[in-house]
Formats: structure tokens, C-alpha cells, sequence
């Protein structure tokens, strides 16, 4: 199966359990563990190839600029790394179904589990790092999803955040490293980074990328000090912590050091970070785990420990501690996974994961009792268990490992780490299982059904299999380790064995076990000596940053953006001036090279009207009709102004705009007070008079000098002028434009518009179903009312006109492909014959007429658009192709067909119903507002039989 | 006939900016729209100024800059939306709160229950 279809079944199949939730618990976790199972085969059909030695391939260019393409890679390492995800998902998604209560909703689980090993799988196949980059932040948001998925505990919440926190800024400090990296190698690809070790070893930046990629492993992978996190986490379900925290997320650290280890490794800032590091978390996991008291606390910081014992051992940057890295992580994913998903059946069971209540359980659950025990004494590193193998490795290696010029100093800690490792493993089975049984149980423990126990034992079987046979794990533990190393090391000869004589790893073996068991012996003395000693909480400094960083945060925030508006205008105002300021004085202007034009006394007549007008809004605008007078004479001036300068498609635009518009404002008037108070003060308004002015001559200044000087460079519009009647068949380029040349930009806009106009309608509704809607229907309008709602001239007149405004607006359509006019501008013009009729007729009639609603005609026309472009595909052309052709029939002259009419359609539709739908909005406020409206627009109708509504007595003194 | 364009461009900039720092929304709304203008006109007057001679294809031989118009045109009918969303926004934070103000209250941090005042 294609490489791709085994990283994308997950993220497919993560929709199914969400809609199959309604199906039942069996059928969720059944399609899950379906897609899961189907991926697995998917991957094992490449298994033939990849353990004879093959790099399975296959990729697309996705964003080549970039160098981010989807090239997916299968070796060893990966093979490997797949397997153990897909593998234990299989047992944990059959352990969850079992594991979550009722009332958990399990779709929303399987969802976001299979999201996460999607993720994952996408990291251990990735060939390219910046999509490895991808998957690594997706993985970090689902665990996020899943730590937090018992919304309402809020350690589960806090554990989220933490872990979110810490491995997001890895995750981020990781990107710098990668791009360093890729920039070093020239290339993202894995398979040519892997090729260039001496070249990315040799550069100066080598150690910066080395240090940002190590900050996003170790947060993953919880090495010190990042290591914090990962017991918090804990909060999350079991099968959750089974699958993140001890055979997948955490790895993910792990592998990506694996996956660089060819040319990260085996330089001294490597050795001594990542060793150093490795070995701190081992002990002090190590030393952690013994004495905390909630089972999943154990076994978090069990797995920190065991994380930095492989970290420690890739540190080492020698054959025979990457095989030994990766030997451990096979045999800590059997046992550790194992373990957590015992803790959660004695929590499942017991309804308590603490230590301290349990013990004697052996009598009550023998099978978890068997299972528990042999995972905990695999790993522990008893012979005969698989953990025993690994550890033996780690300790041969740490033999021979010299850290700062000491060599007793890697030998010595990694039997302190080991010791204590022993030590809570022997606590965990004695206080649990052994001793004797209580009668205090928070509940009755019993063993629980196949369905919880069968996918720990499956993994303990394996523990003991790979144990007993070491030489059935070996082979494939080689060809893994082969392309860790890829061509910077030869695997090493060392065969897995049990005995390899009296070797010294053998003595550091027994005496981490002996000296576990004498820890347990004065464990009550220990612990009340470590529960007197100070330490730091890792928690409590970690809130303590977050809470300084959010305080700043705020600080900042509040200081700049304090929710005044007129501040931050004036802010924005003052910087503009400052901004274009500092370009003037710094820039050099060069001559004018136009001619200034004369200007006659029509066009200085024009320019004191437009300016009249808005000197007047600004002196009057306290009283607000008048303003809105002022703004249309403004308008006016403006379409005047474009017809004069050779704009006439500008010109209609802003004229059927401006009437819109004006009607809009008028609606909102009606709500709105009359008056704008005087409040700020005369010092107040004088300071932003001076700002205003200063940006109004600035605008000027600009304006003025650009006029006088030719463009820099030759404008693209000489491409327009001379193919819009060649490549687009017509003569108005403006509308070729629009409709042909920058087609994907009014397709944009079109849906700007629309989003703009159902913004409006969603507002409405809101308020209306809102407790505006009383305060709505009682309001009594503060103008006196019309006396004749529905004068009887103007109903007569608008209806009139109705068919005659469409018409107009039918032929500026038409011709708007070489006159004048255009889609934009029909769409206006019949936009305001609808409006004229809901004025003169009322709300109630014209709706009533309505055959369409506004919605859909938005709708239909971003479609009949959109299909438009779409239609160019079929014949082989990008997006937005237009074509032409000319017909005739007789008896009627030659004329033009082309695909942009079509597209200018959509676009009318677009704009009548986007309009309409703003203005019907505001409408509808009004109406509820109004005392009532009438079915019949003149309300005197001869023809009706009903006699008219007996005349009451106006208000407000008509 | 340059200097008029320009200085009609300046004044309406300098009304827009000034009406934009009133503080009630309709002083704001008219203020953005005379803002819009200003805009509208400067683009198009990126094009420079040409008289009598628009962008329709004839026999002509001097032709006005189409580009700037077309992408004016657009821009009036999206400030349309635009205006009408704000407006929007303006009436329902009106009829919400009995408020007009565009500013949010201050809030006095020494008032014993942090009583807003405008």
C-alpha cells in the first residue's frame, strides 16, 4: 500500500467514529480500530521490502518554492517506529473500549486518538523535515485534545495547557533548527540532509540548529528540564497515557534524535549535551518515581527515567548505543505500556491509584497481578525479560562512556539510575500486590473482563518472548539500527545474548537489583527523609513564569489598547504622519514632468462644492440629517468629478452606491439620536483638528507631487489597453478587467460582499432574538410619522418605474462588456428599483412579492461565477479562462457571446443580493419597531372589500 | 486642475480623520466614509488625470488608465458592505446598551466595585 495512503487512512478515518457516535460504543471503537488495523496492513506490505534493506519512497511536490514537498520515506527506523504506533493503538483503542465510562463520549476519543496517529505516523515517515515540522505540531495539538479530554477535571486541563506549552515552544525553537538546517544542507529532503554530515558538522551554525532541534526533542520526549510536564499530563485517561507517554509522543523526541542521529551525532557538543542531559533524567527520574505514591506519577516519571536512559545511550554517538537505544525502545513500549494499562485497571477496579491504599491485591486479581508484576520486573531488569537485555546493553555502553574526564562518572550514575529503577519496580509490585489483603479498598477490586487485560498481556507475552529468545528480536533490532546510522557507522557485531559472561555490565546488573531491594527494606525511613527535604516544584515555577509572562502581557496590552477608539485613531494618525514624514525628508522628489492642466470655472465650481459640502459636514455635523445631506452633495461631487475625469464606469458605480448608501444611513438614523452631543473639549477638538490637518496636507502634499510626475515604471495597463478587445472581447477594459483580466479578484470580492451582507443578516437575527427585540417593539419613534405611510403618488410612480428601472438595468448589463456599465452597476441599479418599491409600498407588500430569498440569490451568483471559472477546466485552461466567440442571427446584427457575461452575472447576482439583504436587514429592525405595517400599500384600494382600518389618532402631532 | 484633485483629496483626508476621532459612531461612520472618498479619489488619481478620453476602445489614441478604475470600482462597492457592517455593529451596540460612545467606559480602578464611567 502507498506510503500516503497509510499516513492519511488515520486522519480519513478520525471522521468516522465522530458520525458513528450515535452507533454505539462497539461500532465506534469497531470503525477504529478498522482504519487502524487497515493502515498496519497497509504498512506491512511494505515489510518484505524494507527488511531487505530498502528505502520505500514515494512523494509530491506540494510547495517546491519552499522546498516543502510530501515525500514519505519508509526504512527501518520508520518501519519501525509505524509498527509500535499502529501495533499498540490496535491494543489500546480494544483497551479503551473497554476502559471509558458511559457517559465519556467515545467518538469524540477515537476521534482525536486517531488524529494523534495520524500525526505520528506522519513524523516517522516524513522525508521531508519541514513536513515532518507539520506533523510534530500536530501531534503536540491532539495530545493537547487528548491529555484535556476530561474537560471538566482541571488538573486534566492544567496537564493539557503544560503540555501544550512546553512541547508547542519546542516545537517552535525546533522549526529555527530545522530551517537552519535545511539551509546548511540546501535542501529539506531527510534523504540529502542524511547524506551531508561533514558539511552540516563543519558549518559555524551547526550548533545553534543543534541546540533549537535538541530543545524540541527533549520537550518532547520530557528530558531535563523540560521533564515537568509529563507527569502532569498523567491527568489524562489511561489508555491515553498508555499510548502518548510510553510508546508514541514521548518518542517522538527520541526518534527525531535517531532520524539526525547520522548527522548530528558524534561531535563533542552532542555528546556532551545529550549525554549529560539523558543521564540527569534517568536518576532523577529515577529518584522521583520511588517515592511518589499515584501509580500513573510512578510510572510518569519511570518513563521520564527510561526516556533519558535512551537519550543517554544516543548520546554516546558510538554503533553500539543506538542499537542499544533502540533495542530499549522496543522492549520500554512492550513493558511500560503494559504497566500503565495495569495501573489503570487497579484504578479502573479499585477506583484509586494510590499507592498506599492498595496492597495484597494478588489474592483479589491474580492476572493483573501476573501481568503487572512481569512488566514491572521486566523492567526492573531481571533476567529472562526483555528489559533485563536492553538495561545489560545500556550498562556495557555506559562502561565504556567518559563524560567530563571522569570514568567512573557515566558507570556510576547509570547504576544509581538503575537501582533506583529497581527499587520502584519492587515497590510498585510489593506495595500493590503483595502484603496482606485489606479490608479498606475504596471499591471491591476483582479482575476485569478479556477486554481490559488481553492488550497488556498480549505486550507481556512479548516481554517474556523477547526475554527467553533475544536472537528472534536481533535481526530486526539490526536492520533498525542500520538505518539509524545510516553510512556514519557499521552496526555493530554484538549478539543478543543472556549470559555474556562476567562481564562487568553483569556486576552494575546485580547490584542495581540488590541494592533495589535493600531500598525497599529502609523504604519508610527514605521516604519520610525525602519528604523533609525542600526541593523545587516544577509546577509551581512554571505557573510562576506563565503568570509573569501573562501579567506583562497585560501590562502591555492594557497600556496600548485600553479600548478607546479615538485613541488608537489618533495614535494611528500621528505615526502615519510620522512615517510619511520621515520618507519626504529622507527621499529625494525629482522634477515635475506633467504639465499642470487649467482648470475652467465649471470644474473650480465642482471643486467649491465638494469642498463646501465637506467643510459643512464637519462644522455641522452635530446635527446628524444634515450631515447625512452634506456626505451625499460630497458623493455627488465625486461621481461628477470621475465622469469629468474619463471614468464614466467609476462614476455610475459611486452614484447607485451613494444612493444605497444614504438609504442605509437614513434606516440607521431612524434608531440612532438626532444630535451629537458636544463632550470632548475645545482643547480636545482643536489637538485633533491639528492632527487632521496635518494628515489632510500630507494627503495633499502626496497626491499633488505624484500628479505632476509621470509613474516610475511603465504602467501594466498598456497590456489591457491593447488585449481587451483581442484576448477579451470587448472595448470597455475597464469592465475586461474586472470581468477577464482580474476576474479572480472580483470573484473575491463578490464574496467579500456576500460575507458582508450575511454578517448583517446574522446580526439582526441576534438582536432580535435578543432582549433588543422588546425594547424594539416598544419604542415610540421620536419624529412625528407620516401621515400617509403609502402615499398614493409615490406607490403609483415607483411601480411604474419598476419595470423601466429593469430595464435599465438588463441593458447597462448588456452593454457593459464595451460601453459603460457592467454587472456591478446592473446589480446597483436594480438593487434600488427593489428598494424604491419596499419604500413606497412597505415592508409587509414587498416581501410578500418576493419570490426569492436574498441569501440564495447571493449564493447563486458566487456559484454561477465560481462555476464559470470552473468551466475552464474543461478545456484545459487555469481557473477564470474567458472566451468569446461572435453570432448572428439573422434578423439581428452580429453580436458577441462570451464566458465573462456569464461570469458577470454572477457578479449582478451578487451585488442585487448582497444590497438587498443589508438593506431588508435594517428594514426589518424598523418594522418590528413600527406599530404596524399594512398587506396593502395604498390603503386606499377601491377594489377591495374590506373597508380600510378606521383612521387613529396620530401621534406625535402630525 | 491637479492642485484642485489634490486639494480635495487633502480636505476630505483631513475631515475623514478629524469626524474619524469624534466619539460618538455616527460622527465615525461619516468620518470613514469621507475617509473612504479620499481613498477612492487618491487611487484613482494614481492613474493620473486624463479629460475625455475613458477607457473605451476606438479610434482614438490617447486612453485614460483603466487599472486604477477597475480596482476603484470594486473598492466603492465593498466599502459599501463595509459601511453597512459597521453601521451595523453601531445600531446593535446602540440598542444593546442605550450607548452610542465608540470608546469602551473607562474603568476607575480605585472605585470600590469597579463602576464604569464614560
Amino acid at each position: 500500500m502507498s506510503l500516503f495512503l497509510v499516513v492519511a487512512l488515520p486522519f480519513l478515518g478520525a471522521l468516522l467514529p465522530g458520525l458513528m457516535n450515535q452507533a454505539g460504543r462497539q461500532a465506534c471503537a469497531g470503525v477504529t480500530f478498522t482504519v487502524t488495523l487497515a493502515a498496519l496492513i497497509g504498512l506491512l506490505t511494505n515489510a518484505p521490502a524494507v527488511l531487505s534493506g530498502e528505502v520505500v519512497q514515494t512523494g509530491v511536490n506540494w510547495l517546491p518554492a519552499l522546498g516543502l514537498n510530501v515525500n514519505f520515506m519508509l526504512d527501518g527506523l520508520g518501519f519501525f517506529f509505524a509498527c509500535l504506533i499502529l501495533g499498540i493503538g490496535l491494543l489500546i483503542i480494544t483497551y479503551a473500549r473497554f476502559y471509558l465510562a458511559r457517559e465519556d463520549h467515545m467518538g469524540e476519543f477515537f476521534t482525536y486518538l486517531l488524529l494523534f496517529q495520524g500525526a505520528m505516523v506522519g513524523i516517522v515517515l516524513s522525508d521531508n523535515i519541514l513536513l515532518l515540522l507539520i506533523f510534530w505540531e500536530l501531534t503536540s495539538l491532539s495530545s493537547f485534545l487528548l491529555i484535556g479530554y476530561w474537560k471538566h477535571l482541571p488538573e486534566g486541563r492544567q496537564g493539557a495547557r503544560m503540555a501544550l506549552t512546553v512541547t508547542g515552544m519546542g516545537g517552535l525553537a525546533m522549526i529555527g533548527g530545522m530551517l537552519i538546517l535545511g539551509q546548511i544542507a540546501g535542501s529539506y529532503d531527510l534523504s540529502v540532509i542524511l547524506q551531508n554530515r561533514e558539511l552540516i558538522q563543519e558549518s559555524p551554525l551547526y550548533l545553534p540548529a543543534l541546540i533549537l532541534i535538541l530543545l524540541g526533542c527533549f520537550t518532547k520526549s520530557a528530558q531535563f528540564p523540560f521533564h515537568f510536564w509529563l507527569p502532569h499530563a498523567m491527568a489524562a485517561p489511561t489508555p491515553v497515557s498508555a499510548y502518548l507517554h510510553s510508546a508514541t509522543m514521548v518518542k517522538a523526541g527520541i526518534f527525531l534524535m535517531a532520524r539526525m542521529w547520522p548527522v548530528l551525532s558524534g561531535t563533542t557538543e552532542w555528546f556532551v549535551i545529550v549525554t549529560s542531559a539523558g543521564l540527569i533524567t534517568m536518576v532523577l527520574g529515577a529518584v522521583i518515581a520511588l517515592f511518589k505514591h499515584d501509580l500513573k506519577a510512578l510510572l510518569a516519571f519511570s518513563t521520564v527515567s527510561h526516556l533519558g536512559l535512551i537519550t543517554m545511550l544516543l548520546g554516546t554517538g558510538t554503533a553500539f548505543g543506538a542499537m542499544a537505544a533502540m533495542f530499549h525502545i522496543l522492549n520500554h513500549a512492550t513493558f511500560k505500556a503494559a504497566l500503565f494499562m495495569s495501573a489503570g485497571i487497579i484504578d479502573h477496579e479499585t477506583h484509586t491509584r494510590d499507592i498506599r491504599l492498595l496492597g495484597g491485591l494478588r489474592h483479589l486479581m491474580p492476572i493483573t497481578f501476573v501481568i503487572a508484576s512481569i512488566a514491572a520486573l521486566s523492567m526492573a531488569g531481571i533476567p529472562f525479560l526483555n528489559g533485563f537485555l536492553s538495561k545489560e546493553m545500556m550498562l556495557e555502553e555506559a562502561n565504556h562512556t567518559v563524560l567530563f574526564n571522569t570514568p567512573w562518572l557515566v558507570p556510576a550514575l547509570a547504576t544509581i539510575g538503575s537501582l533506583f529503577s529497581a527499587a520502584y519496580c519492587f515497590r510498585l509490585i510489593g506495595h500493590t500486590f503483595l502484603g496482606p489483603k485489606r479490608d479498606d479498598y475504596p471499591a471491591a477490586p476483582h479482575d476485569p473482563g478479556p477486554g481490559l487485560w488481553m492488550p497488556p498481556a498480549i505486550l507481556v507475552v512479548l516481554v517474556v518472548v523477547i526475554g527467553c529468545a533475544p536472537f528472534l528480536a536481533e535481526p530486526f533490532v539490526k536492520i533498525v539500527t542500520a538505518s539509524v546510522l545510516g553510512e556514519a557507522a557499521e552496526v555493530p557485531k554484538a549478539y543478543f545474548k543472556i549470559w555474556h559472561g562476567l562481564v562487568p555490565a553483569l556486576y552494575m546488573s546485580i547490584a542495581a537489583v540488590v541494592g533495589g531491594l535493600l531500598l525497599m527494606l529502609i523504604f519508610n525511613p527514605l521516604l519520610s527523609a525525602w519528604e523533609n527535604t525542600p526541593r523545587p516544584e516544577a509546577k509551581t515555577i512554571f505557573e510562576a513564569i506563565i503568570a509573569a509572562a501573562v501579567s506583562l502581557a497585560q501590562t502591555v496590552t492594557h497600556g496600548l489598547h485600553n479600548g478607546a477608539f479615538t485613541r488608537y485613531a489618533a495614535i494611528f494618525s500621528v505615526t502615519v504622519l510620522a512615517v510619511g514624514y520621515h520618507a519626504w525628508a529622507t527621499g529625494t522628489v525629482g522634477p515635475a514632468t506633467r504639465t499642470v492642466q487649467p482648470a475652467g470655472p465649471v470644474e473650480l465650481a465642482g471643486w467649491a462644492m465638494l469642498v463646501a459640502a465637506t467643510c459643512g459636514l464637519v462644522a455641522l455635523h452635530r446635527n446628524r440629517l444634515l450631515a447625512l445631506i452634506f456626505i451625499g452633495i460630497v458623493g455627488l461631487m465625486v461621481s461628477v468629478g470621475f465622469v469629468f475625469f474619463s471614468a464614466p464606469d467609476l462614476a455610475m458605480t459611486q452614484i447607485t452606491v451613494e444612493v444605497v448608501t444614504i438609504i442605509l444611513l437614513l434606516l440607521a438614523l431612524n434608531f440612532l439620536p438626532n444630535q451629537t452631543p458636544i463632550e470632548s473639549t475645545t482643547l480636545r477638538r482643536v489637538r485633533d483638528g491639528a492632527v487632521a490637518l496635518a494628515l489632510g496636507a500630507g494627503a495633499m502634499m502626496m497626491s499633488y507631487h505624484f500628479l505632476l510626475r509621470e509613474a516610475v515604471q511603465t504602467p501594466i495597463s498598456e497590456f489591457h489597453l491593447a488585449n481587451s478587445y483581442k484576448g477579451g472581447g470587448g472595448t470597455n477594459v475597464v469592465n475586461v478587467i474586472l470581468v477577464d483580466f482580474r476576474g479572480f479578484d472580483t470573484f473575491g470580492e463578490i464574496i467579500v460582499l456576500g460575507i458582508a451582507a450575511l454578517l448583517i443578516y446574522a446580526l439582526t437575527e441576534t438582536l432580535l432574538s435578543g432582549p433588543v427585540r422588546a425594547r424594539l417593539l416598544n419604542r415610540m419613534p421620536d419624529q412625528p410619522r407620516a401621515g400617509d405611510m403609502h402615499p398614493m403618488m409615490m406607490v403609483v410612480l415607483t411601480r411604474v418605474m419598476m419595470p423601466v428601472v429593469l430595464m435599465v438595468g438588463f441593458y447597462i448589463f448588456l452593454r457593459g462588456h464595451n460601453e459603460p456599465g457592467g454587472g456591478f452597476i446592473a446589480g446597483l441599479v436594480v438593487s434600488i428599483a427593489v428598494v424604491m418599491q419596499y419604500m413606497a409600498s412597505g415592508f409587509a407588500w414587498a416581501t410578500a412579492r418576493q419570490r426569492y430569498p436574498y441569501h440564495g440569490i447571493i449564493g447563486a451568483g458566487v456559484l454561477i461565477a465560481g462555476l464559470t471559472g470552473i468551466g475552464s477546466w474543461f478545456f484545459g485552461k487555469p481557473f477564470l479562462t474567458s472566451d468569446f466567440t461572435y453570432v448572428r442571427i439573422p434578423p439581428f446584427e452580429k453580436f458577441e457571446l462570451a464566458t465573462a457575461a456569464l461570469f458577470d452575472v454572477g457578479v449582478f447576482l451578487a451585488v442585487v443580493g448582497a444590497v438587498m439583504l443589508s438593506l431588508e436587514s435594517f428594514s426589518r429592525l424598523a418594522r418590528r419597531a413600527h406599530v404596524k405595517d399594512s398587506d396593502y400599500a395604498m390603503d386606499i384600494d377601491p377594489s377591495r372589500d374590506d373597508p380600510p382600518e378606521p383612521t387613529k389618532p396620530l401621534e406625535g402631532g402630525a | 486642475m491637479e492642485f484642485l484633485v489634490a486639494s480635495a483629496i487633502g480636505i476630505l483626508t483631513a475631515a475623514g480623520t478629524y469626524m474619524v476621532m469624534r466619539l460618538r459612531t455616527f460622527p465615525v461612520i461619516l468620518g470613514m466614509s469621507l475617509l473612504t472618498y479620499a481613498v477612492n479619489v487618491f487611487l484613482f488619481a494614481s492613474g493620473r488625470l486624463t479629460v475625455s478620453a475613458p477607457p473605451i476602445l476606438t479610434d482614438a489614441e490617447v486612453y485614460t488608465d483603466p487599472l486604477p478604475q477597475a480596482l476603484v470600482l470594486t473598492a466603492i462597492v465593498i466599502s459599501f458592505g463595509m459601511t453597512a457592517v459597521v453601521v451595523m455593529i453601531a445600531l446593535g451596540s446602540y440598542l444593546g446598551a442605550d450607548d452610542d460612545h465608540v470608546n469602551d467606559p473607562v474603568i476607575d480602578p480605585d472605585a470600590p466595585d469597579g463602576e464604569a464611567k464614560p
